[in-house]
């Protein structure tokens, strides 16, 4: 199973995915978010959601020079945070802009694809869905 | 409170200086929890008696609360200051994303003191503060191209806040107000016009930081409690539908909607302008403030052809809301939703209070209309109701003032009244424009006792409108009725819980929620804590000259019909002294 965007036309800004996102990992606040609301240049002219998309070959692993980064079975990417020194190189690798930074550990943050936020969006903009369906990177 | 949350972190900004720096202030923040309660004691600490609200020493307070980043619908930040509307307390509320920027950047208040010499925009990134030229963005025409320009020279896409002012503010037009994300506002008593004082153009703010909570498990479950709440239940499905404009055809059917300056209360036209009009023929987009899944604020796409080449067109995203629509269309006779659309855009654009604004536009036609204003005054521009070509070129020419008339406009309806006269039409409530709810007695007293002058305050619409008549509440009743709804409410606006979600934060909620941000509050402290508050607002006013007697009540509202009959005015001069009576007692026993 994977995450994924159904409809970003949907999404109202409410960000509730990316709280959703750190509760799941233990934290309040945002600095754990693998997920990211933003807007398309101006409110008015709605959302993007960005997140991870579980890619087939994903440059983050590839540019990885710790091999800290795993493709997980089924799912996503596994970081094994004692080999990551923190280089930001699979940042930089992901066009998508999914690989997210938590500053105060300074390592990445990146979406195992659990499911969770789907139960905290209001609207209808995330599902989660059986790996090889069609969806959007970033919606 | 918890040791490690940055909420009791205040950050000051001297302007004048061009410094900053950040104190801790843990014991504000036990002991008024946030947002109002912090505000307000900011206030009385930095803003000094008499102080000019225009003159650099007047200090704006933004604040925020535990609840923010925690949980949902606690999406409000405050804003405290001296008035220069009403020349005494001033305070607004604002969502969008500013609340939860101030929280993830890394403080729970900030402090803004002293004066630029010029322009410049505040850039406020994981609690430090860069001072950047706004020169540039000085004189801009639209507020909205301030906001994009702030977006593309800031880090932070999507946490972030962009707090700017429009002309308004910069030409210190007394109600200009402070819009944050477009379409949010910290409107009515002109904290736009503190902004322009002190040359400052915007705020941008950002943070991504994770917060403490006493206890996981039992947060996640609280969460997961609220939060289905707020998108089940039927007390948020008002704000999720059609809106709160929903409220225009509610309020003409029973005759409480204020029409042509309140000549009537019922607009027969009132269809053209519904939520379920806009709803039907032009809502494009549903927006939320960050943290809140509810999405009440409701966006118009407004197709037009330009008249100078065919098969060209712009279409314009226009926020509305009932309030908005009261008082740039009913009260100025507006039926037609695309001329309130093109009036609410540059009202928008020019960034100044659209309440205050339809409700001076309304003065000044039925002034023109009665003679006391003539067309030359007004510059040639012809106020006629329901035209709303002449209310965009009017609304201009308040930003630009190019003579006394616009100057005493700028000012507000209780200003321009006392120079021209028509005092018994000019529709403000302690110095501030009329809200839109004509409605019966308790609404008027409401806003009339309430510390901002503001519906917000206590709700005395609410009590009106639960009136069958069966048992009328007497003076006292309703005096301390008013007031305990209002001292309820500064705990709400002290967590900064959105008013909308009252029924959601019951005592019991806010203070399980409270304990798991670290403060052990009953509910029995709670609203002593709501008295506290509230008490410390009153004082401020007093400070600043005010006096419940001495309030003027315009006689339209004497005049025209409510549904609940004529109001009286030694009626409502008797609530006023109750409440009075009421806050003088306690002030004798809290010594």
């Amino acid at each position: 199973m994977r995450l994924a965007i159904a409809d970003s036309e949907r999404c109202v800004g409410c960000q509730s995915c990316m709280f959703a996102c750190s509760r799941r990992q233990g934290e309040a606040g945002l600095a754990a978010s693998c997920i990211g609301v933003r807007s398309i240049g101006g409110m008015e002219r709605g959302f993007t959601v960005v997140v991870c998309r579980a890619c087939d070959n994903p440059p983050c692993v590839a540019v990885c020079p710790t091999d800290a980064l795993k493709r997980r079975k089924g799912r996503g990417i596994a970081l094994d945070a004692a080999r990551c020194i923190g280089c930001g190189h699979c940042r930089d690798a992901c066009i998508l802009g999914a690989v997210f930074w938590d500053d105060e550990i300074n390592k990445p943050m990146i979406c195992v694809h659990c499911g969770y936020c789907v139960q905290f969006c209001p609207h209808g903009v995330l599902e989660f869905v059986k790996r090889g369906t069609i969806g959007n990177a970033t919606g | 409170m918890l040791p490690d949350d940055p909420l009791a972190n205040v950050l000051h900004i001297d302007l004048t200086g061009k410094a900053y720096w950040m104190e801790k202030r843990q014991d504000l923040f036990e002991a008024c929890i946030g947002g109002a309660g912090v505000a307000i004691r900011l206030l009385n600490e930095e803003c000094p008696a008499g102080c000019d609200a225009l003159g650099r020493e007047n200090p704006i307070i933004l604040a925020i609360g535990p609840l923010t980043g925690l949980f949902p619908l606690a999406s409000k930040t405050v804003a405290m200051f001296k008035s220069p509307h009403t020349g005494n307390l001033g305070e607004s509320h604002c969502g969008g994303r500013s609340a939860t920027a101030i929280r993830m950047a890394g403080c729970g208040a900030i402090v803004i003191k002293g004066a630029s010499h010029f322009p410049i925009y505040l850039a406020i990134h994981d609690g430090k503060v860069y001072f950047r030229d706004a020169s540039s963005l000085w004189g801009m025409e639209s507020s909205f191209t301030v906001g994009r320009i702030i977006r593309e020279n800031e880090p932070g896409a999507g946490i972030r806040t962009i707090m700017r002012i429009g002309r308004g503010g910069e030409q210190l037009v007394s109600y200009a107000c402070v819009t944050a994300e477009s379409y949010r506002h910290f409107g009515r008593l002109g904290l736009g016009a503190v902004f322009g004082s002190k040359k400052l153009k915007g705020v941008v703010i950002s943070g991504r930081r994770s917060l403490p909570v006493s206890n996981k498990k039992e947060y996640r479950h609280l969460y997961e409690e609220v939060y289905r709440k707020a998108v089940e239940s039927l007390v948020m499905r008002k704000y999720h539908d059609l809106g709160t404009a929903e409220n225009v055809l509610v309020l003409n059917s029973m005759g409480g909607l204020p029409t042509r300056n309140l000549q009537e209360a019922r607009f027969e036209e009132a269809a053209g302008i519904s939520g379920e009009a806009f709803a039907e023929q032009f809502l494009g987009r549903r927006l939320a403030c960050s943290h809140c899944p509810v999405a009440c604020i409701h966006i118009a796409a407004l197709r037009e052809p330009y008249e100078d080449e065919s098969y060209f067109y712009k279409t314009s995203m226009i926020s509305y809301d009932y309030e908005p629509i009261y008082a740039l269309g009913s009260m100025l006779g507006i039926s037609d939703a695309r001329g309130f659309l093109k009036l609410m855009d540059e009202v928008e654009k020019l960034g100044i209070d659209a309440i205050s604004t339809g409700v001076i536009l309304a003065w000044a036609t039925e002034a023109m209309k009665r003679g006391i204003v003539s067309a030359s005054e007004a510059s040639g521009v012809k106020l006629n109701w329901g035209d709303h070509h002449g209310y965009m070129d009017a609304a201009r020419l308040i930003v630009e003032q190019p003579n006394e008339f616009y100057r005493a406009l700028a000012r507000g309806v209780e200003y321009a009244s006392s120079t021209y006269g028509g005092e018994d039409y000019a529709l403000a409530l302690g110095a501030n424009e009329m809200p839109g709810y004509h409605t019966g007695p308790a609404a008027h007293a409401g806003v009339l006792i309430g510390a901002r002058h503001s519906h917000l305050d206590n709700a005395g619409y609410s009590i009106d409108q639960k009136d069958t008549g069966a048992r009328r509440p007497g003076a006292e009743e309703l005096a301390r009725n008013l007031l305990e709804e209002e001292r309820w409410r500064q705990i709400l606006s002290s967590l900064v819980v959105c008013f909308f979600a009252r029924g959601i934060y019951g005592p019991e909620t806010v203070s399980k929620a409270l304990r798991l941000a670290g403060l052990d509050l009953a509910t029995e402290d709670l609203r002593r804590i709501g008295k506290d508050i509230h008490r410390d607002k009153c004082r401020f006013k007093t400070r600043e000259g005010f006096s419940l007697r001495e309030l003027r009540i315009p006689r339209r509202i004497l005049e025209t019909e409510t549904p609940l009959g004529q109001c009286s005015e030694s009626a409502m001069r008797e609530v006023l002294e109750h409440a009075e009576r009421i806050i003088e007692k306690e002030e004798a026993e809290a010594h």
